[in-house]
């Protein structure tokens, strides 16, 4: 199969047949490789952690005129390897109610698949390290999206078993809410991936990102929209942090942790946005490849690219991160609904359309019918638009409502006062003008009274 | 020693405060623990000591709350505060909810307590400002304004309060409701997750309090308002400062208005949640920003008018719209009013007096900053005991034993950001006070809480306590 | 094929040893004062709970949404082969997709019509 070329980009030679990638260059790597990338990989993700926590509080600190952390390392750079550490010396704390086995698993339980995912990233083309040919990916799969999805879900498990296992009404509602959430954000997640397939024919990582050497997926838009969003709600990040809202729920799910424990519950979610942000890089903004500008699209080899899918990565990040010192936080509902009503019903009609769109373009030979039929529902949408019939009725409405409110609005006429009590005697002795009135001020050392 | 049981409101059921909580005191046995029960440390209750009764407290209520018998099988109660981070410092609500849904919300108060009212009664009439400008820690000069002109009104020397004294109390209490607004404007947008809104608000506050360190010496609790006038004027380039920031904050409302007023999730966090309407807030007393955002244009600046507020030029906003967003609203705009009778009132300012002529009332008689922020000068000391012992004299008898005020007892009430802060005080002719009751807005107000919150998410909750912008210094007192 | 897996495997085991040595590491290292305050759940400073949350007090809702997640889930996975051969099955594959979208989307209008996208 030939790679179809959707957007009018020049015919590239082709890739692979459908369903079966060509992922020769994985697997074939020698242990001592595999264990070295393995662990580069593995590093990568910590010192992201470590720089993302800085990086973000930083940022959020100069959007709120703030200097942010300054103290541990140059310019502040190492406070979060010092809070790891500090974290590390601090009590460990199993409340009594805690089922502890679960409790103490659950932590681990939501690192790992968050480290795992990675393991499909490429970060870059074929290098040479040590004389051996290599891709800079630890592997590849033909279902490595799939892989990224799977590992992703997996992360679920800590945060339920971590919310059911403490014993505690926060935690339960906040695992609660965080299963709903990132299940119904899978479900919007998955089907923004759904395009991208289309357009590249593969689910193998570095096949999505060799098929996108003339155009980025990006230019799918509404995909990228919907998995921009669906991205921050898989990660329990802000606007859609509720699992952890710390402003109902305290802490949510890790109310209950302490020390290092909780401190795997931060790493799993800064790793989960590096995650996604890597899935975002990798799917529509071309991955490793070099920004299309004239002089930089000479670096696509070698090590270069790493370059560039880092500060791809950044730049996400810094998405994150600007949200956060934006946005406040979604209600339950409000979040579940824009989820299920509209992230869902927009991939699918938009997966429907490229897919068409697609079919037309390969299929069609004769256009001209389509496109004068296209034109017709276009013109008559334009101008039922502009003409709005019913425009005037609804502002006719508007205004009805609006008169009706104000003149129902309260005055100080209509107060419900209580009514007169029918007393005969006046109340307490008024201190206005009268013969009560005080002719004078009695000071110190005038007329004793018993007090 | 003797702890008095937690004051358990429950706006919404009756049936809540029934016998668990704390044993009457009627009730001449000790508390009959069963043995060998482990909890029975957490047990309420009382013992006999030899000192007197001590009487247990504890939070643990829960049978009571959960109720007895009744089946709750998708009921969950959920205690939010005392120790919670969005309830305003020590509130308690207890909510029942189902799923994300609550379907009862109960108010419990009374976790900071601290005695300010019965305190009053043993310190003379000028030491009571020190007690009650801690009661509502984030409006202390509304609670020293209207105990203040109530013991004017008792003394009956309203009339006699210099100019200079009314216009700086009208301005500092301005400037504090713009930073009381702030506060509630920082403290809400921090609960709903918006962070850059929390910085913003304190960030103004900030220039506020430095104003008012400037004038009063204090930050908070200034205990600047004195029965009589001030404890001091004004300092040199305070005025300076204050037009510099009259300069500044209209900028800073636009740029709030900027990050939030439009913002889609903050409209879809208030708009139409918490509604409550202008005849509910009535039922329930409901005073201030509250009552104003339901359509009633009820301010006491401009109702009944104190302090000279009918001379000032400034307009009450109102909003039909009686949700958490009009509540928003309502007080941004009031910020903006504040702002213009803040100018108004450097405008006003005339050199003068700022304590009443009667040295049977003034106190201190002059002061001055000394080098530690706060105390009498040193001037002023040596001029008493250089020229007259009668001076001395009365000056340590004013201090020590204070002044007497005509048996008798008002009410006077101002508009303080939150509502309407009204004192009850009572003399018996004596030199201290015989009961100094607070009508407190924020007490008073949080008894809307269940009638806006109740059938809402978990989520609007938090948003309702926020928007009624209870003080819990104030409530419990 | 599944050598391809080898890596993933290698990284697994490094994760897990890192996570599970570090918590092991962390209960070691800290101090252990503990007192019964400290152990109580967090209940904002109240008195825990006599009756702990458990699994009966999963409000119905969040199983609806569990299923409802299932459904969709299963449909964006027959999706994604349908997208990656797609280029091969051409109007067809077109038609039968839009066929399977329609029958799901169905039962997606009557959850919404039956209230089942509510969360209040």
């Amino acid at each position: 199969m030939s790679y179809p070329s959707s957007f009018g980009a020049p015919a590239v030679p082709p890739l692979a047949a459908a369903g079966d990638p060509d992922l020769s260059v994985f697997g074939g790597d020698p242990l001592w490789l595999i264990l070295l990338k393995a662990v580069a990989v593995f590093a990568f993700l910590l010192l992201m952690t470590l720089f993302a926590i800085v990086f973000e509080r930083k940022v959020v600190a100069r959007m709120q005129q703030r200097v942010g952390p300054n103290r541990h390392g140059p310019k502040g750079w190492l406070q979060s390897l010092a809070d790891g550490v500090k974290l590390m010396l601090k009590e460990d704390i199993i409340p009594v109610l805690a089922d502890r086995p679960v409790f103490i698993l659950a932590p681990v339980v939501s690192a790992i698949p968050a480290f795992l995912a990675f393991s499909v990233i490429p970060f870059g083309p074929e290098v040479s390290i040590f004389g051996h040919h290599t891709a800079l990916q630890l592997a590849d799969l033909p279902v490595a999206v799939l892989f990224v999805l799977s590992a992703s879900s997996l992360g679920v498990y800590g945060l339920i078993l971590s919310g059911w296992a403490s014993g505690s009404t926060y935690p339960l509602l906040g695992s609660l809410r965080s299963a709903a959430q990132i299940i119904s954000y899978e479900v919007a997640m998955g089907l923004s991936f759904v395009a991208v397939f289309l357009n590249s024919g593969t689910l193998s990582t570095s096949g999505i990102v060799a098929g996108q050497r003339h155009w980025w997926n990006v230019v799918l838009v509404p995909s990228f929209i919907i998995y921009c969003i669906a991205m921050v709600g898989e990660t329990n990040r802000t606007p859609f942090d509720l699992p952890e809202a710390e402003g109902e729920l305290v802490g949510g799910f890790h109310t209950e942790y302490s020390s290092i424990k909780f401190a795997f519950f931060f790493l799993a979610e800064y790793i989960n946005t590096v995650t996604v942000s890597a899935v975002a890089t990798t799917l529509f903004l071309g991955g490793w490849q070099p920004p299309p500008i004239p002089y930089f699209s000479h670096f696509d080899t070698g090590w270069f690219p790493v370059i560039w899918f880092v500060l791809k990565l950044l730049a996400f990040l810094f998405l994150f991160i600007w949200l956060r010192g934006t946005l406040p936080r979604l209600r339950y509902d409000q979040f579940m609904a824009f989820g299920w009503k509209v992230l869902i019903p927009v991939g699918l009609v938009w997966l429907l359309a490229v897919a068409t769109f697609k079919v037309y373009r390969e299929n069609v030979t004769d256009r001209t019918p389509w496109l004068i039929g296209f034109g017709i529902a276009v013109g008559i949408l334009l101008i039922i638009t502009l003409v709005d019939p019913g425009a005037r009725k609804h502002a006719e409405r508007l205004e009805a409502a609006e008169r009706e409110r104000t003149r129902n609005a309260p005055s100080l006429d209509r107060i419900p006062w209580p009514p007169p009590q029918p007393s005969s005697k006046s109340p307490s002795p008024p201190y206005g003008p009268g013969p009560n009135r005080p002719s004078s001020v009695i000071v110190a050392g005038g007329p004793r009274q018993e007090s | 020693m003797t702890t008095h049981a937690a004051e358990t409101s429950s706006a919404s059921s009756a049936s809540s405060t029934s016998n668990t909580f704390a044993r009457p005191p009627a009730d001449d046995v000790p508390a009959d623990v069963p043995a060998g029960v482990p909890a029975a440390a957490y047990e309420a209750g009382f013992t006999e000591s030899a000192s007197g009764r001590v009487y247990t407290v504890t939070g643990g209520d829960w049978e009571q709350v959960l109720g007895a018998g009744e089946d709750y099988t998708e009921r969950l109660t959920v205690n939010m505060g005392p120790q919670h981070p969005s309830t305003h410092g020590v509130l308690r609500l207890v909510l029942e909810i189902e799923g994300e849904t609550v379907v009862q919300t109960r108010v419990v108060i009374g976790y900071l307590h601290t005695g300010i009212e019965k305190s009053c009664e043993f310190r003379t009439w000028t030491q009571a400002v020190t007690f009650l400008t801690r009661a509502d820690y984030l409006s202390p000069l509304y609670n020293e304004t209207a105990y203040c002109l109530a013991v004017e009104k008792l003394l009956g020397v309203t009339e006699e309060i210099p100019e200079r004294a009314t216009v700086i109390r009208v301005l500092v209490m301005e400037l504090q409701r713009i930073a009381s607004h702030l506060v509630w404007l920082a403290t809400g947008a921090m609960e709903i997750g918006a962070t850059t809104g929390m910085i913003f608000g304190f960030r103004e506050r900030e220039k506020i309090l430095d104003l008012l360190e400037a004038i009063t010496g204090l930050r908070m609790n200034h205990a600047y308002i004195r029965p009589g006038g001030l404890a001091q004027d004004l300092p040199d380039g305070v005025e300076r400062d204050i037009r510099a920031f009259l300069d500044d904050m209209p900028k800073r409302i636009r740029e709030y208005h900027a990050l939030l007023s439009g913002q889609p999730i903050w409209k879809g966090r208030m708009v139409d949640v918490n509604y409550i309407d202008a005849a509910s807030c009535i039922a329930l007393g409901v005073t201030g920003p509250v009552l104003r955002a339901a359509g009633l244009a009820w301010d006491l600046r401009k109702t009944m008018p104190y302090c000279g507020y009918e001379t000032y030029d400034f307009d009450v906003p109102t909003s039909l719209d009686a949700d958490s967003y009009a509540r928003y609203l309502v007080r941004l705009e009031e910020m903006g009013e504040s702002l213009k009778i803040i100018e108004q009132c450097l405008a006003r300012l005339r050199p003068g007096p700022v304590m009443i002529a009667d040295k049977k009332i003034a106190w201190p008689a002059q002061l001055s900053i000394g080098t530690d922020g706060m105390g009498n000068s040193l001037d002023h000391i040596r001029k008493i005991m250089g020229t007259s012992m009668e001076a001395l004299i009365h000056h340590f008898k004013l201090v020590t034993e204070g002044f007497r005020v005509p048996a008798g007892q008002v009410y006077t009430a101002v508009e303080s950001p939150r509502g309407e802060l009204g004192y009850h005080v009572v003399s018996d002719g004596g030199t201290r006070p015989h009961r100094v009751h607070v009508r407190d807005p924020s007490f008073v107000n949080l008894q809307a809480v269940p009638a806006m919150t109740e059938g809402g998410q978990i989520a609007d909750v938090i948003v309702g306590v926020a928007s009624v912008d209870p003080v819990l210094g104030g409530v419990d007192r | 094929m599944l050598s391809n897996y080898v890596p993933i495997l290698v990284l697994l085991v490094i994760a897990a040893a890192f996570a599970i040595g570090s918590v092991i590491m962390g209960s070691l290292v800290g101090p252990k004062r503990y007192n019964r305050a400290k152990l109580d759940a967090y209940e904002c400073g109240i008195e825990p709970s006599p009756e702990p949350a458990g699994p009966h007090r999963f409000p119905v809702k969040f199983y609806l949404t569990a299923m409802l997640f299932i459904v969709f889930d299963i449909e964006i996975i027959f999706l994604y082969p349908w997208a990656v051969a797609f280029g091969s099955l051409g109007i067809f594959g077109l038609v039968e997709m839009v066929l399977f979208i329609a029958t799901v989307f169905v039962a997606y209008a009557y959850v919404w019509r039956r209230g089942g996208l509510e969360w209040d």
